[in-house]
């Protein structure tokens, strides 16, 4: 695919639930909705009860402006929202307050932008505009929602703080899509406005189309990681359907991540016409000059200033510090890892940097965890490293110290416990690797036609000291012994 | 305070509690000489005599009223202070919502709704000032309507001629207050609400300010149009209401927060050299002579009391019906939207087919007529390709209006026109042609396109012995000098005490 996906054109809506807001977005119920019975995070005002109204929240502002700031948009000094007036039994006044950036509307902010990198290619994705708006509620079925014998509604999510966020029409694969969206959970966290690790905190909505052809939007894509797939999905049957010779049509489409297919939903001429007007019950949103040099001053360094600082700080690749930035947390946890010592220099920054990014990253994702969820301390990688550089275990025995490292043991406990400490009596080391010879003819025969069952043969050693003998030694003394016996040259 | 001051002692043994304005009867009960529960016992007496004739009232609340009279009377001389409004009867229209109390605009999809919490003017009423609820009153349907025929429970009558409607959409409201049903009301004013009623049924309307008045509770009918207001038998008493219910609300973005004055000391000022202006377009061909007569002399009558006049102009007013009908409706086709049976109100039996069919089945069967039309018309002019052409032009038109007001206040403090371009006609004269309903609203909607306040007091009666209400238009957050001018003219005209013999 990759050859023939120039052709490509895909636009993104992100809809991302301000989940750290303590109220929701035009009422003063709690925000924090998850692990609560339904139904219970409600008032007369998010139930839309008649006679009620609106009242903006004050933090949502700032979030949106914390977000619009790190994307780099143009925040807009005035701005109001507006009705988008649709029938549908998750939306309990008829009409959605969001915001509208035509018949008179402009967005929260307009433009802004997320660079990403894609095979050491580095690409500007382009923002239409931010918006700020309110959820409808959330609907349950039974299975699937087309067969499902009924529809359960619950409110607590009703009222909840939105962003949405819209690119520009300038993302070319389901690869660069993966990416941006990698980037910009990114930027979220560090504006510190939503946790999109939770269940239900994000949607996406992907414009799609082939050049030249009608696009289609598939709506209800419910994470980040269904993105690509679904993209990849749609674009192959896009194209599938030009092969035969067929006519594509506009029309919105729904993303089945049960079965992982798109479904058509509606063609164009039965889009729903939102009637978007003026929200007369909220007063227009006035932001000055003062309040974003506020909100600016409290944001911390974003990912991209953070990059640049840790490759002249740290001496690290573009690479490395590119990954190292993504989450925020593991970014700090480096930080103050590596400062622990003060007697580390480059070579220590970089291998700090290996052991979080490979083993530990690779510990947390099988886990499906983050890293302040376990018990691991910054210093005691430092403390890693250093074992590691003055011999005192080698780097196969440190690997094995991670899942205890993980759950809050320190390296002193560690190491007595398991014993792991380097072998390097020579004389010991002489006599095992003696054994091994004897007991492995065959592979010894071998190595005469074939270097490489040395290795083996070192291999067997290591396994008899459970891993602990020092292989730069064990190698030298094995190749003498061989030499000596004439089994190699 | 001046009481009684046109009453032989004779006339003042035979008044009947009903009878007395709502300061005269906080006097007694602060003086002691009556109970709060004589007061509220007389009003459910009158209520008795005459409310089968009227139907001024959807529902009474008659046993809480008198547990909440028997309260207050407790409250007097204990160190439990009684608030201003001392226990008095207070009439609400149904569709500002008191907790557990049915409220449901009178209509079908609200047959059986009761609202878990209180409008913030009901909070200040009763819980603040301690009135006592006797009842909710009738409406038009949402307030959709100017003759209160348009209730699902039928139409009220007008207590001077029960063969008339009392005007609407606060219908029930006014007649409950001119027959003495009740000494204080609420109403709603949308494009006339309050102050139609009130001139038609003889009794004292204000619509503030937009933003004056807290919305939050209040059921809309048009958002940016919508205040609630005071209908009181005397300028006094509605300067009262106003003092209690104007202010900013934390759960009203729309309330502004201007200082609330004193209006009920402001009013006794003199008008000595303030500028009446009177807009010549409220005077044109489609009002009554009768109405312009008595609504002229009693302008002649304020410059006799030290006004001065001087005409000005509001050359847009020809476009204001057009306009607000317009915002109006789209403002409705939206706000309604959310009467769709799920959570709430009557549900369609019939529940075959998707939500669509169940809410469009709902939805037709709960809705009136006049409802209908307007979502849809409103629906239409909000729709693609007509926004701009309805609804847009609509808004630069309301501008124009804004502007027309601004300049005719450079030359005056204050703007007086007659209210209803008529007196109140037949039941049933109208019905069946909206358009010429609509044209009533011709004086008062323009004010709600401005947000502007305005009062309606009555003026004087035509030969058949109906009222005429004058109205008097001021500035933004003037409502303290539209009650001055109002209460002299009051107190000179001295008919205020006039009730309804109800025949």
């Amino acid at each position: 695919m990759e050859n023939t996906i120039k052709d490509v054109i895909i636009g993104l809506e992100i809809h991302i639930q301000l989940t750290y807001l303590k109220t929701k977005l035009f009422c003063s119920c709690d925000s924090n909705y998850r692990n609560s019975l339904p139904n219970t995070h409600n008032c007369p005002i998010c139930l839309g009860l008649p006679g009620t109204l609106p009242v903006i929240n004050k933090e949502a502002v700032e979030f949106a402006t914390r977000l619009a700031l790190a994307l780099n948009s143009k925040i807009n000094s005035s701005t109001y929202f507006f009705r988008k007036n649709y029938f549908y039994c998750d939306l309990p006044k008829g009409f959605q307050i969001s915001q509208y950036n035509k018949a008179g509307g402009r967005a929260f902010a307009d433009g802004g932008q997320v660079t990403i990198s894609l095979n050491n290619h580095k690409k500007e994705i382009l923002l239409n505009r931010i918006h700020l708006e309110e959820d409808p509620a959330r609907l349950v079925h039974k299975g699937s929602i087309a067969t499902s014998p009924y529809t359960l509604i619950d409110y607590n999510r009703s009222g909840i703080s939105l962003i949405e966020i819209v690119t520009e029409p300038v993302i070319q694969s389901p690869e660069e899509a993966r990416e941006f969206l990698k980037r910009l959970k990114s930027i979220v966290q560090y504006t510190g406005i939503s946790d999109l690790d939770l269940e239900g905190s994000v949607r996406v909505d992907a414009n799609i189309s082939i050049k030249g052809h009608e696009r289609s939007e598939v709506k209800n894509i419910n994470s980040f990681k269904e993105v690509e797939r679904a993209l990849r999905h749609e674009i192959i049957r896009q194209k599938n359907f030009l092969k035969r010779g067929k006519k594509l049509f506009q029309e919105t489409r729904h993303w089945d991540d049960k079965r992982k297919v798109t479904l058509s939903l509606r063609t164009k001429e039965f889009e729903a016409d939102y009637r978007y007007f003026p929200e007369q019950d909220l007063v227009p949103m006035e932001i000055n000059s003062e309040f974003i040099q506020k909100v600016k001053e409290s944001l911390p360094e974003m990912p991209k200033e953070r990059t640049i600082r840790l490759i002249r700080q740290y001496v690290l690749s573009e690479f490395d510090a590119e990954n190292l930035v993504l989450d925020k947390n593991i970014a700090d946890f480096y930080e103050v890892g590596v400062n622990s010592d003060p007697t580390f220099g480059p070579n220590e920054y970089k291998q700090y940097c290996n052991w979080l990014m490979n083993d530990i990253s690779g510990w947390l994702n099988e886990k499906n965890m983050t890293i302040l969820q376990t018990k691991l301390q910054p210093k005691i990688v430092a403390e890693l490293v250093t074992n590691i550089k003055e011999g005192n275990i080698t780097t196969k025995i440190a690997k094995s110290f991670i899942n205890d490292m993980m759950k809050g043991k320190s390296l002193v406990q560690i190491i007595k416990d398991k014993g792991k400490k380097r072998i390097s009596d020579q004389k010991l080391l002489k006599n095992l690797a003696l054994e091994v010879i004897e007991e492995n003819s065959k592979i010894v025969e071998d190595c005469k036609r074939n270097l490489k069952a040395v290795e083996a043969l070192i291999g067997k050693v290591m396994a008899k000291t459970h891993g602990q003998a020092d292989p730069g030694i064990t190698r030298r003394l094995m190749t003498k012994l061989l030499k000596e016996k004439r089994f190699i040259n | 305070m001046v009481i009684f001051f046109n009453y032989s002692v004779s006339e003042i043994l035979q008044m009947k509690l009903y009878e007395y304005m709502g300061f005269e009867l906080i006097e007694k009960i602060r003086k002691k000489e009556i109970k709060i529960e004589e007061i509220i016992n007389s009003c459910f007496n009158r209520i008795n005599e005459v409310e089968s004739k009227l139907h001024s009232f959807v529902k009474l609340n008659r046993e809480d009223a008198l547990k909440q009279a028997k309260l207050f009377d407790s409250f007097l001389g204990k160190k439990k202070k009684l608030g201003r409004l001392s226990g008095l009867p207070l009439a609400n229209k149904d569709l500002i919502c008191i907790k557990d109390f049915p409220t449901t605009c009178c209509s079908k999809i609200l047959e059986s709704y009761i609202p878990p919490y209180n409008a913030t003017v009901i909070s200040k009423l009763i819980d603040r000032e301690n009135a006592v609820h006797v009842g909710n009153t009738n409406m038009d349907e949402f307030a959709m309507g100017g003759t209160t025929e348009n209730s699902c429970y039928g139409p009220t009558h007008n207590p001077w001629d029960l063969e008339r409607v009392p005007g609407g959409s606060s219908g029930g409201s006014a007649s409950a207050i001119a027959s003495g049903q009740a000494i204080f009301a609420l109403g709603s004013d949308t494009g006339g609400s309050i102050r139609c009623p009130a001139s038609y049924c003889g009794v004292v309307g204000l619509k503030p300010t937009y933003g004056r008045v807290s919305r939050y509770g209040l059921i809309a009918f048009a958002n940016s149009l919508d205040q609630i207001g005071p209908i009181t038998k005397c300028v006094y008493d509605c300067a009262l209401l106003l003092e209690i219910i104007s202010g900013k609300d934390n759960y009203d973005s729309t309330s502004v927060n201007v200082q609330v004055d004193n209006y009920t000391e402001e009013i006794k000022k003199s008008i000595q050299e303030k500028v009446i202006g009177i807009p010549k377009e409220f005077f044109s061909e489609g009002i009554d002579n009768v109405v312009k007569k008595e609504v002229m002399k009693s302008i002649d009558k304020l410059e006799e009391l030290g006004a001065r006049t001087t005409e000005v102009t509001i050359p847009h007013l020809e476009y204001a019906i057009a306009t607000y009908y317009l915002i109006c409706m789209s403002e409705v086709s939206s706000n309604l939207a959310r009467y769709d049976g799920l959570r709430y109100g009557k549900t369609s039996q019939n529940q075959e087919g998707d939500i669509y069919d169940v809410f469009s089945r709902t939805r037709s069967d709960g809705f009136g007529r006049e409802v209908k039309r307007r979502i849809i018309l409103g629906t239409y002019a909000l729709s693609a390709g007509y926004y701009d052409m309805y609804y847009i032009k609509a808004l630069k038109v309301r501008a124009l209006m804004k502007e027309d007001f601004q300049k005719a206040f450079d030359q005056c403090d204050i703007l007086a026109s007659p209210t209803m371009p008529s007196i109140a006609f037949k039941i049933g004269e109208k019905i069946d042609d909206p358009l010429k309903m609509y044209m009533d609203d011709i004086l008062t909607c323009p004010i709600n396109l401005a947000g502007l306040p305005a009062i309606s007091i009555p003026c004087g009666f035509n030969n058949e012995n109906l009222p005429i209400g004058i109205q008097f238009i001021g500035n933004y957050f003037e409502e303290k000098v539209i009650l001055n001018i109002a209460y002299k003219l009051e107190q000179e005209l001295n008919i205020f005490r006039k009730m309804a013999t109800i025949k």
